[in-house]
Formats: structure tokens, C-alpha cells, sequence
């Protein structure tokens, strides 16, 4: 007699398979009792080792006689911040320090994801080009920058800008534009209170095109007829915000930077902190990004392109109404995470001393030995933007999404 | 590729004429638009490797006699003073453990390759992968510490370099990885108590930077312990990243156990099987296997994050890297040593994406 099955040593083994059968019956009945039994198993060490630790540290803190609380937050923070974009002095309070590092790390994270977008899609449709010299480079442009630690890549960006020369003899790439190691200086307009008003009517024409534009998509997929856009938002975006301008009689001039003495005058500073982090953060996340534009437009059936070329379209045509909005349903989900990732990883600040909200929060924490409360601070502030860009984007990918009847 | 679907099938008859100059036409020179480019960038390649030869290469100082950095600082800005790898390297591959230990490390290294060779192998994907991962792991842990077998005892103070980037990353990984798969389980479950705490656990973790999570464990560890307690700033590094690997596996892990098809669960309840030898046995090998790609990929981002100890100032591969240039002679070669060590971090890393891509390929069957 041959066994069918090599693990069983002969018939005899079949024997002792029965019991388990009575034990399953068993624990059926009591499967909710084992449910509770676990529960109460985990929370139970669960609030068990939060308790200790929680005894541990109330101990701690009253023998270095700190109190805990929020009450530090009114403090004068006697704390220098070099670069904010908000005004600050030492003089000020302990939460103003942290709005302005707050406002540090938005001020790395708005634009780095802006222009990490730009770049990443700019690199992601190269790889795809028909030009094999262009698609090379780019394929080594993502592999190399995703294959090395974004810290190693932020210091090596820092020590090249200390590297640059003095402001005396700053590069001039292009005229009102210095690289020195001072940062990088640009031309600025200066805005005051007129300039805001246009460019808040700038703002407010954008939206109301926005609106008129979807009204006049709405009614064409009514009855058919194309109803260009294009006149609402020439009125709206430009000529509503140049009668703003003319009405309030607003003067429009460029302060161009000038070299007095050893520093600059006029114009705006990036900083080399700010600077080299936003190249470090765009240039890492843009490789990311560069890949997931790839697959997504890879992810688009060929069947799409030979359809938009049977219809005779032009490329540019084809790329924006057909391959792009199908393009994007794959694109948005982990685009959602590589915006979250940029914003944590803006904390990279600190390491070259650009002072973002957890770098602040850290000297807070040395300065005062309010351990929890800063941590608390900076759990809440990333808990806050992560769900502020989780929110936008699943508004976004929910517009995107397909439309199935 | 308009062009290309309306040529008739006669006209793509293989031409006549040189195979080379025939690929440089189909590749670089198909359009006006593709040539512009290709002369455009080809013009700043060749602009770039000049100067990057001129610099790296041709004007480069290698070596120098002793500790002098004259030679280079005669050169700088016009040629690489390579003469600091020579003159470093043994601290920021190594830190500074005990100089003439230092084939302890070196072998901990190689054993760690090893290691990581061995479990790409589709062979040891088993049980014993395991064994061998627990012994590997024991062996490199004496090596490092010495103490028997005649080897003098390191504290690890001294640890540095190499060895503790390998360590952290892998330490993370063997410990995050069961951490991760019971969190995985645990959001899964259908008991509300244990789901809203797993739930919490990964959103926590995956909602504040790693930044202030190792400044929690060297800052507020002490806080939380006893008093008197304390325990070594490397562990607690390690218990940081542990925990923050273990949050991001998890949720790598549980998109397996959802690609996992339904009858797989109803049958081994129909076998009769606990929870437990439920996913042991069947659910999970099926889940890992699932997400082999995407788990590779999670490894190189965290190999990667390792470096962020360089903040809470452990003596990782970066941070040696960062110190050994703090020497006044070598301070102004800070570049090129930072190309030495992103030139180690990018062969581990690049061996991964290679493997995760081969991977991929053999699962989608192209």
C-alpha cells in the first residue's frame, strides 16, 4: 500500500486528527469570550505600560521642578531666529517662535512641493521620450538621487553653497540675480498695501473664472456648442486686478539688489539654509515623483494612443484631453504620500540649522526641558498638515476620478 | 510614434547602410525637435564630464605623504583631493573602534552581506531563513562585542561607521518586521479595541517625522524611565527606528493580507485551524509573497533613514563621515568625502532597487 501524502506515516496518523474536532466546537461557543479575553488582555498592558511610564515621568519632572503645562508658551523665547519669513526678535513669547518656525517649514514645503511636481513631471515624461540620450539621463537623474540618503545629499548641497564665493564677487548668472554664499539674491517687487489689494483681485479673479469656466463646460455639455472661456478669464485674471491698479493709482517698481559694502542691499535673500534645503527636497522628491508619472502614463492602454492618433489628433491635443486625465487616476494616490513625505522630511532642517518647526521646537525643549509639550506641539503641527494634504488631494482625486453610470 | 503607425510595412524594410549611423537616426535624430535635443544635451554632457574629469581626475591629488594636505590645498577649487579617502577611510568605514580590532567590524560587515545575499535567494525562502537570520545576528553581535572566545570586550561607545548603519537598518528590520505584521493583524481584526489601538500606533507613527521621533528617544527616554534607569543611546536610537519601522511595515503588510483571497481565510476555518495557525499557515506566506517588491522598497527607504542618527549625534556611516572632515587639515574636502560615503550607501541601495525590480518582473511574468 502506497500513502498519497509523503508527511503521514501510514493510516494509523489519522487517528489523532479527530480530538481537534471537539475542541473547534468548543471554541466556537466561546469565541466571543476569547475576543473579550484578548481585548482585555492587550488594553490592559497597553494602559498598563502608558501608566508607568506616565508615574515615571510625573516623578522625573517634579524632581527637575518643571511644571507640566502650556503655560512656558507666554514666555519670552530669547531665542534668535535668522531667517523667518514673519517678523521675529528674541523678545518675543514662546508660541510666536513656534508660528514662525511653523511658517518656516510651510514656507520649504509649499514651494518644494510645487516645484518638486514641475520637476518630477518634467523628469518622469523624459524617461518615456523617444530620444535615447534624453531618456538615459533622466533614468540615471532618478536613479542616482533616489539611492542616497536625502540627510547625505542635504549636507553635500549646504557645504556647496559655503563653498560659493563672497558677496563681493558673487556668480551673476543672469542680471539682479547673485549666488554667493550669502544665498541667492533676487529682484523683488515690493508689495504694500496697494499691491495687495490687486493681487488680491488677482486671486478672487481666478476663482470666478474657475466658476464661469465650469458653468460654460456645464452648458456646452448640454446642447453641444463650444463656448470658449478664454475672454472671462482675460477680463477676470488680468484686466479686473490692471483697473484695480489704475483706480488706487498703485505704483509698480522692482527693487533691484545692489552690493554695499560687504552685503546686499535691496531685493530678496534665500538664504543658503532655506536654499539649499528647497534644492535638496525638490531635487530627492522629484526623482520620486518622476517614477510614479512614468508608471502612471505607462499605466494608460495603448489602445488610447492609437485611438487618439486614428482620430487624427495633435499631440498636444492627445496628451492633455485623453492620456493625462487617465494618467492621473494612477498618479494621484501616491502622489498624496511623496507631498507628505516632503513635509516631514522639510525636519531635516535642523541638521544644517535652518530653523523650521521642529528645529525650534528643539531648542525650545532644550531651553525650558518641556519635553512633552514641544513633542506635542510638533505631532499636532504635522498631524494638522498631513491631514490638511490628505484632505485636498481625495477632494482632488475624488473630481478626478471615473465617472461611471 | 505618428509617424511611425501610418509608415507602410514596405518602407520599414530593414535599409541598407551602416548599423550604427541606423540607430543614431531611429534614437536620436527621428524629428528636428529629438536632434535640437540630442545636440543641446549632448553639448552639456560633454560640458560636464570635461570639467568633471578636469576636476576629478586629471588635477586630483590621491595620495599624500602623511597627514599633509598641502598638495591639496594647493589645487583646491581646480582638482579633488581624493588623498582623504586614504587618509580617512578606516574611521568612516569604522568610528572609532579599537584600530586593531578593527577586522571585527569588517568581517560583521561582510557577514551582513552575506546575510542579506542569502535571503534573496528564492532557496531559503523558508522556516529556516529564520534560524539562520537569528544565528547570523548572534555570530555578528559577538563579533561586535567580543568579551568570550578570546575577543576583547567594545563597548558600544566605540561602535561607529559601516557596522552601525548595517546594524540599526537590520536590527529595525528583524524586530519592525514581526512588530509590523501583528500591527497588520491587529487592524484587521474584528476586535474594536485591539483595530483603534493598531490603528492609532501606525497613524501616529507615520504622522510625525522620524526627526522628532529620535529626539523623543534620546531626549524624553529618560524621562519616561525609573529613575536611575537609563539605557544606551544606541538602543535607544534602535528602539526608535524599531518602532517607526514597524508602523511602515504594517501597512506594507496589510496590503497583502487584503490581496489574500477570501476562501483562503474560510478554508482554514473550515480545517478547522486557530487564528494563529490560520496565518501562519496559510495567510501569511501568501500575503509576504504578495508584497516582495513593495517590502523591498520600504527596506532602501528605511537603509536610508538610518542616516538620520546623525541628528541625535550616533556615530552612524554619515556622521563618521561628518566628523573625520572636522579635522582642520582635511576641512575644506568635505565633498569629496561625502561622494566616498554616497557612493557606499548608493551600491546598497541600488543592489536592492535592482533586486526589487527583478522581483517585479518575475511576479508580473514579463
Amino acid at each position: 500500500m502506497t500513502t498519497d501524502n509523503p508527511g503521514s506515516d501510514g493510516p494509523g496518523t489519522d487517528a489523532p486528527r479527530l480530538p481537534p474536532r471537539q475542541r473547534f466546537s468548543f471554541a466556537l461557543g466561546s469565541r466571543e469570550l476569547k475576543g473579550l479575553f484578548w481585548q482585555v488582555l492587550v488594553v490592559g498592558i497597553a494602559v498598563a505600560v502608558i501608566a508607568f511610564l506616565w508615574s515615571n515621568t510625573v516623578t522625573n519632572l517634579s524632581a527637575r521642578r518643571i511644571t507640566t503645562g502650556f503655560a512656558f508658551l507666554g514666555r519670552e523665547a530669547g531665542m534668535p531666529i535668522a531667517d523667518s519669513l514673519l517678523s521675529y526678535s528674541p523678545q518675543n513669547t514662546y508660541l510666536w517662535a513656534f508660528v514662525v518656525g511653523v511658517a518656516n517649514t510651510l514656507r520649504v514645503a509649499v514651494i518644494g512641493i510645487v516645484l518638486a511636481t514641475i520637476l518630477g513631471t518634467v523628469v518622469g515624461i523624459s524617461r518615456l521620450s523617444a530620444n535615447w540620450l534624453l531618456s538615459r539621463i533622466a533614468a540615471i537623474y532618478v536613479e542616482v538621487l533616489r539611492d542616497i540618503p536625502l540627510l547625505l545629499q542635504l549636507l553635500f548641497w549646504y557645504v556647496l553653497m559655503q563653498a560659493l564665493p563672497a558677496a563681493r564677487l558673487a556668480w551673476k548668472p543672469i542680471e539682479g540675480v547673485f549666488l554667493s554664499n550669502r544665498g541667492l539674491i533676487l529682484p523683488a517687487i515690493p508689495i504694500g498695501v496697494g499691491q495687495f489689494w490687486v493681487l488680491a483681485t488677482a486671486v478672487f479673479g481666478c476663482v470666478a473664472f474657475y466658476a464661469v469656466r465650469r458653468y460654460l463646460i456645464r452648458q456646452q455639455m448640454r446642447d453641444g456648442r463650444p463656448r470658449p472661456a478664454w475672454p472671462y478669464g482675460f477680463g477676470f485674471i488680468v484686466l479686473l486686478p490692471a483697473l484695480v491698479s489704475w483706480a488706487l493709482g498703485v505704483s509698480w517698481s522692482i527693487a533691484w539688489p545692489e552690493l554695499r559694502g560687504f552685503n546686499f542691499v535691496g531685493g530678496m535673500t534665500l538664504a543658503p539654509e532655506y536654499f539649499a534645503l528647497l534644492i535638496a527636497l525638490v531635487t530627492y522628491t522629484s526623482a520620486f515623483i518622476a517614477e510614479i508619472v512614468r508608471s502612471g502614463i505607462q499605466a494608460v492602454p495603448r489602445g488610447q494612443w492609437d485611438a487618439a492618433n486614428a482620430l487624427g489628433l495633435r499631440r498636444s491635443f492627445m496628451l492633455r484631453q485623453i492620456i493625462l486625465p487617465q494618467a492621473l487616476r494612477v498618479i494621484v494616490p501616491p502622489m498624496t504620500s511623496q507631498y507628505l513625505n516632503l513635509t516631514k522630511n522639510s525636519s531635516l532642517a535642523v541638521a544644517i540649522g535652518y530653523q523650521d518647526v521642529v528645529s525650534i521646537a528643539n531648542t525650545t525643549l532644550n531651553q525650558t526641558g518641556q519635553a512633552i509639550e514641544a513633542i506635542a506641539l510638533i505631532m499636532a503641527v504635522f498631524l494638522t498638515i498631513s491631514l490638511g494634504i490628505s484632505f485636498f488631494m481625495n477632494w482632488y482625486n475624488a473630481r478626478i476620478a471615473l465617472v461611471e453610470r | 510614434m505618428t509617424a511611425m503607425t501610418d509608415v507602410p510595412r514596405a518602407a520599414r524594410r530593414p535599409q541598407a547602410g551602416n548599423p550604427a549611423l541606423r540607430w543614431l537616426r531611429a534614437n536620436l535624430f527621428s524629428s528636428i525637435p529629438n536632434g535640437i535635443i540630442t545636440l543641446v544635451l549632448g553639448a552639456v554632457l560633454v560640458k560636464a564630464l570635461v570639467s568633471f574629469v578636469q576636476w576629478g581626475i586629471a588635477n586630483a591629488v590621491w595620495l599624500v605623504p602623511g597627514n599633509d594636505s598641502s598638495a591639496c590645498r594647493a589645487v583646491r577649487g581646480l582638482g579633488a583631493c581624493w588623498a582623504v579617502i586614504p587618509e580617512k577611510y578606516r574611521f568612516i568605514l569604522f568610528g572609532t573602534y579599537p584600530f586593531d580590532e578593527q577586522w571585527r567590524p569588517a568581517l560583521a560587515v561582510l557577514l551582513f552581506i552575506a546575510l542579506y545575499y542569502v535571503s534573496t535567494r528564492r532557496f531559503w525562502w523558508r522556516r529556516e531563513l529564520i534560524y539562520l537570520w537569528i544565528a547570523a545576528l548572534a555570530l555578528i553581535s559577538i563579533l561586535m562585542w567580543g568579551g568570550v572566545l578570546g575577543l576583547s570586550f567594545v563597548s558600544q561607545d566605540r561602535w561607529g561607521g559601516l557596522p552601525v548603519t548595517l546594524i540599526l537598518a537590520t536590527f529595525g528590520l528583524a524586530f519592525g518586521f514581526p512588530l509590523g505584521i501583528l500591527v497588520a493583524l491587529g487592524r484587521r481584526s474584528k476586535l474594536p479595541a485591539i483595530r483603534s489601538l493598531s490603528v492609532l500606533y501606525v497613524e501616529l507613527i507615520r504622522g510625525v517625522p522620524l526627526v522628532s521621533l529620535l529626539f523623543m528617544a534620546s531626549v524624553m527616554f529618560p524621562l519616561f524611565m525609573p529613575g536611575g534607569f537609563n539605557i544606551d543611546k544606541l538602543l535607544r536610537a534602535q528602539i526608535a527606528i524599531i518602532l517607526f519601522a514597524g508602523a511602515y511595515l504594517a501597512e506594507v503588510i496589510r496590503g497583502g493580507l487584503q490581496a489574500v483571497p477570501r476562501g483562503q481565510y474560510e478554508a482554514g476555518d473550515a480545517l478547522g485551524l486557530s487564528y494563529w495557525r490560520k496565518h501562519r499557515l496559510i495567510i501569511l506566506p501568501q500575503a509576504i509573497r504578495h508584497v516582495i517588491p513593495p517590502l523591498v522598497n520600504t527596506f532602501i527607504a528605511f537603509f536610508k533613514d538610518t542616516s538620520l542618527v546623525l541628528i541625535i549625534g550616533i556615530f552612524d556611516l554619515l556622521t563618521t563621515a561628518k566628523t573625520a572632515i572636522i579635522d582642520p587639515a582635511w576641512q575644506q574636502f568635505s565633498v569629496e568625502v561625502y561622494i566616498f560615503v554616497a557612493m557606499i550607501y548608493f551600491a546598497f541601495c541600488f543592489a536592492m532597487s535592482r533586486y526589487s525590480r527583478s522581483l517585479e518582473a518575475q511576479t508580473t511574468g514579463r
